[in-house]
C-alpha cells in the first residue's frame, strides 16, 4: 500500500476543511445579499410609517413594526429580572443538593423544548384556561417562559466568570452576602448579562411559532390600544404575506424581510460590540 | 432594617430560581393531562402507529405515524448535511486559522444563528424550491429534501459553536505532546484533538438535532405539508411541528382534535427531553476530563 506523505496529506486536509467552512458559512452572506438586493427598492419612509392597504398588497408595515417592538419590550422587561434573580440564586446561594440539580435539569430542558410546544402551552393555559384571549399579554407571557432559560444560562456564565477572590475580599471586610452580590458581583457581571439580554431580544424579535396562536393577528385595522388587543408582528406578517396571500408582489415581501433582518442584525451587532468592548476593559 | 430587606431579597431570588422547575412541571402536566384525556378516547397504539391523520373526516383517525416519519426524514437529511460540514468548520475555525480570521468567522456563524426561521423559510421558498423542482425534475419542489437543506443551515451554527468549545477545551499538553513526537499538525488534530473532544462534539450534534426536530416555520413553508407517508426524500412530507402550528387555531377547545394536538406536543416534549438529557450527560463527560 502506498503511504501518503504526511505534509501533503496535511495540505489536502486543510483544503477540505477550508472548502467545508466556506460551504457552511457562505449561505449566510448569500441570504443577506439576496434580501438586500431585492428588498432595497421598496424601502422608503412611506413604507415604514404607513398602514397596509389593499389586502396588504400595498402600503406599509407600521403596525407590524410597532407590534414587534411592544411584544419584545414587554417580554424582556418580564423575563430579564426574573432570569437574573434565578441565576444569582443558582450561582451565589444554592448548595449542590438535589433541589439545585433539579433546577439545573429544569433549565436545560426548558431550553430544549421546541418553540411551537411553548406556543401550544401558552395557547392552552393563557388564551383558553385563563381566558386572556389571543392578546399581547398571552404572547408576552408565552415568550417570557420560553426565553427564561436562555437568560438564566447566559447570566449564570457571566456571574461565574467574576473571580471568587472578589467575593472573599468583600466578605473579609464584614460585608453581608446580598450586599456583596449587589455591589461587587453584579456590577462586574453586568457586561455578560447585557450581552445575553441583547441576544435574547434579537431572538424574540424573530420568533413566530410561539405567538402564532397566542398574540398574532392576520390583519389589524388599527394599532393596539391595550395589552388585551391582538397585534401584527413582523415575522408573522412575513409568514402571512409569503404564504397566504395570492398575487402578493414579491418586492413587498422582500422589503418586509429586509426590515426584519436589518432589525435583528443590528441588535446582534450591538451585542457583539458590547462584548468586544467590555472584554478589553475587564478588571481581571 | 437592612437585615429584613436583605432576607426579603434573598427570598425573592430563591423564588425566581424555583420558577424554572415550576414551569417544567406545569408544561409537562398540562400536556400530560390533555393527552391522558385523549388516550382514554383513542387507543395510544393507534395514535403512534396509525398511518392516517384525518382529524376532520368521518370516522376520524389520529394516526401520527406519517408525521413521525416526516419529522424523522427531514431531521435525518438535515443531519447528514450539517454534521460533517459543522464539525469540519469547527476544526478549521479553532485549529487552522489565525485569531483575526477566527473572530470574523465566529461572528458570521453568530449572525447565521440570528436569522429568523421565517426569513430562512421564505428564502427556501423563493430560491431553493424552484431549483429543486428543476434539478430533479419532480412535480413539486416542496419536499423533505428542501426542508433538510434549509434546516441543515439552521443546525450549523448550533453544532459549530458547541463543538468549537469542545475542541478548544482540549488541554494544550495533549497537542504539544503529539507535536513533540514528530506528528504533523493535521495528524495531531485527527488523532488527538478529535478523539479528546468527541463527547463534546456528540453533545453538539444532539443539541443540533434537538433544534431541527423542533423547528416549525421553515418546515411549514418548504416541505409541502402532505400527510402521506413518503417513499423517498423527494416527496412532500408533514412534520409534527407543522401539524400543531397549522391546525391548533382551527380546533374547538376541548375537542378530540384539540387534545390530539396536545398529545403530539407531548411526544415532541419527550423526544427533546431525552435528546437534551443525553447531550447534557456527554457535556458533563467532556468537562471531567
Amino acid at each position: 500500500m502506498m503511504k501518503f506523505n504526511p505534509k501533503l496529506s496535511q495540505k489536502l486536509s486543510y483544503l477540505v476543511l477550508f472548502l467545508a467552512s466556506t460551504l457552511a458559512i457562505m449561505p449566510v452572506i448569500v441570504i443577506i445579499f439576496i434580501i438586500v438586493k431585492n428588498g432595497m427598492s421598496v424601502i422608503s419612509w412611506e413604507f415604514l410609517v404607513s398602514m397596509p392597504k389593499n389586502g396588504m398588497r400595498e402600503g406599509g408595515i407600521l403596525p407590524a413594526i410597532i407590534g414587534t417592538f411592544v411584544i419584545v419590550m414587554c417580554t424582556i422587561m418580564l423575563t430579564l429580572p426574573t432570569g437574573v434573580c434565578a441565576a444569582v440564586y443558582l450561582n451565589e446561594y444554592a448548595r449542590d443538593n438535589t433541589l439545585t440539580r433539579a433546577i439545573k435539569l429544569g433549565i436545560v430542558n426548558l431550553a430544549g423544548v421546541p418553540s411551537v410546544v411553548y406556543g401550544l402551552f401558552g395557547f392552552g393555559i393563557f388564551v383558553m384556561f385563563l381566558k386572556l384571549g389571543v392578546s399581547i399579554i398571552s404572547g408576552v407571557l408565552t415568550l417570557s417562559i420560553m426565553e427564561l432559560p436562555v437568560i438564566v444560562t447566559t447570566s449564570r456564565n457571566a456571574l461565574n466568570s467574576v473571580p471568587y477572590s472578589f467575593r472573599e475580599a468583600s466578605w473579609a471586610l464584614g460585608v453581608g452576602r446580598w450586599q456583596t452580590i449587589r455591589h461587587i458581583v453584579l456590577p462586574n457581571a453586568l457586561p455578560g448579562i447585557m450581552t445575553g439580554a441583547v441576544l435574547s431580544i434579537a431572538r424574540i424579535s424573530g420568533e413566530t411559532a410561539p405567538i402564532l396562536f397566542t398574540a398574532a393577528a392576520f390583519y389589524a385595522p388599527h394599532l393596539p390600544h391595550s395589552i388585551f388587543d391582538q397585534v401584527m408582528t413582523l415575522p408573522y406578517h412575513l409568514y402571512i404575506i409569503s404564504t397566504q396571500i395570492p398575487n402578493m408582489p414579491n418586492n413587498i415581501i422582500f422589503g418586509t424581510a429586509l426590515v426584519l433582518l436589518f432589525m435583528i442584525l443590528t441588535i446582534s451587532f450591538v451585542a457583539i460590540f458590547v462584548r468586544v468592548y467590555f472584554r478589553k476593559h475587564e478588571k481581571w | 432594617m437592612r437585615k429584613i430587606i436583605d432576607t426579603m431579597i434573598e427570598k425573592v431570588i430563591f423564588l425566581c430560581g424555583m420558577l424554572s422547575v415550576i414551569f417544567v412541571i406545569l408544561i409537562f402536566s398540562f400536556l400530560f393531562i390533555e393527552s391522558f384525556a385523549f388516550f382514554r378516547g383513542f387507543n395510544i397504539i393507534k395514535f403512534i402507529a396509525g398511518r392516517y391523520w384525518y382529524p376532520d373526516s368521518e370516522p376520524v383517525s389520529f394516526g401520527i405515524f406519517s408525521l413521525l416519519v416526516g419529522s424523522f426524514l427531514v431531521t435525518l437529511g438535515a443531519c447528514l448535511i450539517a454534521v460533517p460540514l459543522s464539525v469540519m468548520t469547527a476544526l478549521y475555525i479553532s485549529e487552522v486559522v489565525s485569531k483575526n480570521v477566527r473572530d470574523i468567522l465566529k461572528s458570521l456563524v453568530e449572525l447565521m444563528a440570528a436569522i429568523p426561521s421565517v426569513v430562512i423559510g421564505f428564502i427556501g421558498m423563493i430560491v431553493l424550491v424552484p431549483c429543486v423542482r428543476k434539478l430533479f425534475n419532480i412535480p413539486t419542489g416542496l419536499t423533505a429534501f428542501s426542508g433538510s437543506v434549509m434546516l441543515a443551515f439552521m443546525a450549523i451554527p448550533t453544532i459549530v459553536t458547541i463543538s468549537e468549545d469542545a475542541i478548544r477545551s482540549v488541554p494544550r499538553q495533549y497537542k504539544e505532546g503529539a507535536l513533540a513526537l514528530g506528528a504533523t499538525k493535521w495528524q495531531t488534530i485527527r488523532r488527538i484533538v478529535l478523539k479528546t473532544a468527541r463527547p463534546g462534539i456528540i453533545a453538539a450534534v444532539m443539541l443540533g438535532i434537538g433544534r431541527v426536530i423542533g423547528e416549525t416555520m421553515t418546515v411549514m413553508m418548504v416541505t409541502g405539508n402532505s400527510s402521506r407517508i413518503p417513499h423517498s426524500i423527494f416527496e412532500p412530507v408533514r412534520t409534527m411541528t407543522a401539524v400543531i402550528a397549522a391546525e391548533i387555531g382551527e380546533t374547538v377547545s376541548g375537542s378530540m382534535h384539540y387534545k390530539a394536538l396536545f398529545s403530539i406536543g407531548l411526544v415532541l416534549f419527550l423526544i427533546t427531553f431525552i435528546i437534551n438529557f443525553a447531550a447534557e450527560l456527554f457535556l458533563g463527560k467532556n468537562k471531567n476530563k
